[in-house]
């Protein structure tokens, strides 16, 4: 709840052994690491707006998560969280992102010229490729938290910013509660209409509070660059197009987020980034790059070959159904992405998607052809 | 204009920082609790903050206006609860635009007086001009001034009383915390333990129950389940869920216990069969004992007498009585008039899967449309006498004979 939740202090009249909430039938980041020791000791912190860890760890106990996928459980409400509930959001995200250590050091590339090959990926088995991420202005509290004026001026601000893009970039912006029915259908019909969210994993969040209030989609007139403002994130940045040459979807999609940066800047706003979090976003498996780099891509062969997990596994990839996160796959067609956000730089995990992705199409045509793929394995990356 | 909104959309820390000084962004991160409250008094001031409730049709939003979430933003109860959050269920849900919703909820018994400014039209708005700052709600309990309470069973096929009781001194399900919800469920189980005879039962926890447990529950119509609408979630009431939830019901299975599902408590008083006056009597005895048990031990429930018992929802003030029957009537529900019998009756129908549903066939749910202004016996007697009213012109069209419409029935007393 937004701006001072001194019902915090109200909370401080029950012990810490009354507040524990019941995890034993939990299987999230989040249960694993929280303990009443550790409930105890930051249960009487808040973050300057007011943020509390009951308001943190609420999603991870209202969704115990499943037998076979592992949920984060916690979100941030405001850039201050990953600071003062540390002791929780340390091994947290140690457990999620690979081991990544409170010491270590995020790398931030957006430089595509960096990036090696990745304008011929073969358009007969690629369909679409695709770079996404995401971006929080700092000084702003976060969706989980934020209240109605605060999400009106991260629109407003991000409207001012984005009507200033020019050329390739030039584009409108569509208001969620203000567009006409042509506009919705017109939106959907691009595969650019995001909704509010059903997912009991957000809404236990509050993120969805208020819905439509100061939500929208901004996009460029050529369809290949779209913004979506105040979803899961401030803001959600999308570079896509049909096709394999993902080399042009990086490069527009970094030429895009810095220009955006500038207008912030321009303004007086920055990003929120720290050199050990990289970009700070709401929801810790998104800290780092928040990237995901991804094509559809045809793969009925492969997707068949009992090291096909494996595979992925050591390109460090991950495969998804058509639909996004939550989805299967149809008729051989996958999403396939990097796995990983932080302790790689953008330009390194995009390399990853382009390199993996190219061996998987190699591997594709092989046993197309009645051939075998074993010289082709790949070490783990 | 300009100046103003600048000053409105520069970031919280980026304004202390210009305020203050570069070199004090270090102390920024340590303002107390007023400081920051002021600062956002400053920067995101209630028009900043004032829901957008333009497309939307319920009591709230009917009754909110720019100057009254003004003067309430800002304030809260002494458990910190604030309008704020009374408020989010209406804003997330706008509304049918032909049912009309609450759209606000009580965090505590202190909300409504708090933000009376805001509950007192809504209360009005819900009950019929009902005002609770001039007016008194009668309570009565007494089972025995109730007449005429058989009905024939040809044609109603059970019988059904419902209210809920909140516990005073412990926040409501949209606001509690764990432990006031553990402590609700402790102090009504514990009470309900020493409930003996035909009233003697036992209690399932939600989260502890095991699957036979479940199924049985469910074969009896009994068991409840995390809520799945909006209106519901939206107010926070399904947090933690099922931690503090579960079921108590007599071994005689008529007499039911929901905790912590919308409300504190929803007392339940059911059978087959048209017996309504033995399921009232039953309802007051319970309820009776349940309050004098709770009572031996220093509790209470919510009530006082403009509102009359405090519930989550203000659409529940007064006695949260719904008293009803499920009865089949193939002749008058195909009648055009049968809306406006009900109406002037004061009777409401629904399907027989609850408030949501639509009938199957031609059994209804018929229940009383009033909560506040009248007492428990004069709800159930308006119930009572509604229903041998539609039996009768049921019976009158078997025969072939016509119907009258009734004169409506009076409000409540002034």
């Amino acid at each position: 709840m937004p701006f001072g939740n001194t019902h915090n202090k109200f909370k401080m009249n029950y012990s810490a052994e009354q507040e524990f909430p019941d995890l034993s039938q939990h299987n999230n980041h989040m249960a694993k690491v929280l303990t009443l020791d550790m409930y105890a000791q930051l249960r009487d912190k808040e973050t300057p707006s007011g943020f509390t860890l009951d308001d943190l760890i609420q999603t991870g106990v209202d969704n115990p998560g499943h037998p076979f996928i592992m949920t984060v459980g916690c979100v941030a409400g405001d850039e201050e969280t990953y600071d003062v509930f540390k002791d929780l959001m340390d091994p947290v995200i140690e457990d999620r992102h690979g081991g990544y250590k409170p010491s270590d050091k995020h790398k931030t590339d957006l430089n595509a010229e960096n990036l090696e090959g990745g304008d011929d990926l073969d358009p007969n088995y690629v369909l679409s490729s695709r770079v996404r991420t995401g971006r929080s202005i700092r000084g702003f509290c976060l969706p989980p938290h934020c209240s109605r004026g605060e999400r009106r001026a991260i629109e407003q601000l991000s409207i001012e910013a984005l009507d200033s893009l020019e050329g390739d970039l030039k584009g409108k912006y569509y208001a969620l509660k203000n567009m006409t029915d042509e506009e919705q259908q017109q939106l959907i019909d691009d595969h650019f209409l995001f909704d509010k969210p059903v997912s009991p994993l957000l809404l236990a969040s509050g993120m969805a509070r208020d819905w439509p209030d100061a939500r929208g989609i901004w996009h460029n007139d050529n369809k290949t660059f779209l913004v979506w403002v105040n979803e899961e994130d401030h803001l959600r940045v999308i570079s896509m197009q049909k096709g394999g040459n993902m080399r042009e979807v990086f490069t527009r999609f970094c030429t895009g987020l810095t220009k955006i940066e500038d207008l912030f800047k321009n303004r007086g706003h920055e990003f929120m980034w720290n050199e050990h979090l990289g970009y700070v976003l709401t929801c810790p498996s998104n800290l780092g790059t928040g990237l995901r780099a991804g094509v559809h891509v045809k793969l009925p062969n492969v997707s068949k070959h009992e090291k096909f997990g494996e595979i992925l596994k050591r390109l460090r990839l991950q495969k998804r159904g058509t639909g996004g996160v939550d989805t299967a796959a149809v008729g051989g067609v996958f999403d396939i992405s990097n796995a990983d956000r932080l302790g790689f730089s953008e330009v390194e995990l995009v390399q990853m998607v382009v390199d993996g992705v190219n061996l998987l199409v190699n591997m594709e045509k092989r046993l197309e052809a009645g051939e075998a793929i074993n010289d082709l394995m790949p070490e783990q990356k | 204009m300009a100046n103003s909104f600048t000053r409105m959309i520069t970031g919280r820390n980026t304004a202390v920082m210009m305020a203050m000084g570069a070199g004090t962004l270090a102390s920024a991160f340590l303002l107390n609790d007023s400081t920051a409250a002021a600062e956002r008094r400053r920067f995101y001031p209630p028009s900043a903050d004032y829901p957008d409730l333009r497309k939307h049709n319920n009591c709230m939003a009917a009754a909110m206006t720019p100057t009254i979430y003004a003067r309430l933003r800002d304030k809260a109860t002494p458990n910190n609860w604030t309008v704020d959050q009374c408020i989010q269920t209406g804003v997330d849900n706008p509304g049918h635009p032909f049912i009309k919703t609450v759209g606000m909820v009580a965090g505590d018994e202190e909300s409504y007086e708090v933000f009376a400014e805001l509950f007192d039209p809504v209360i009005k708005d819900r009950h019929n001009g009902y005002d609770p700052r001039t007016m008194k709600h009668p309570t009565d309990l007494d089972s025995s001034k109730v007449t005429s309470g058989m009905f024939d069973e040809r044609y109603v096929l059970s019988s059904r009383v419902r209210t809920g009781r909140s516990i005073r001194g412990l926040s409501l399900p949209p606001a509690c915390t764990r432990s006031e919800r553990r402590e609700v469920e402790r102090v009504v189980v514990t009470a309900l333990s020493g409930l003996k005879g035909e009233l003697a039962g036992r209690y399932y926890s939600l989260g502890e129950m095991t699957e036979r447990e479940q199924q049985e529950l469910i074969d009896e119509h009994f068991l409840f389940d995390k809520p799945v609408s909006p209106l519901l979630t939206a107010a926070g009431m399904a947090r933690d869920w099922p931690d503090a939830r579960g079921i108590w019901h007599n071994n005689e299975k008529n007499f039911l216990i929901w905790i912590n599902e919308e409300d504190h408590t929803r007392v339940i008083s059911m059978e087959k069969g048209g017996n309504m006056k033995r399921v009232f009597e039953r309802f007051c005895r319970g309820l009776k004992k349940v309050e004098h048990l709770i009572q031996e031990r220093g509790w209470e429930f919510m009530w006082n007498e403009r509102m009359g018992y405090i519930l989550t929802c203000p659409s529940n003030l007064g006695t949260g009585l719904r008293a009803g029957v499920h009865i089949r009537l193939p002749l008058l529900s195909k009648d055009p008039r049968f809306k406006k019998i009900l109406e002037n009756l004061r009777l409401q129908k629904r399907g027989t899967g609850g408030v949501d549903t639509a009938a199957t066939g031609d059994t209804f749910d018929i229940s009383n449309l009033d909560r506040l202004g009248k007492s428990e016996v004069e709800l159930v007697q308006l119930v009572i006498d509604g229903v041998n009213y539609l039996i009768e012109c049921e019976k009158r069209l078997e025969r072939g004979q016509d119907i009258k419409i009734p004169s409506p029935i009076a409000q409540f007393k002034r």
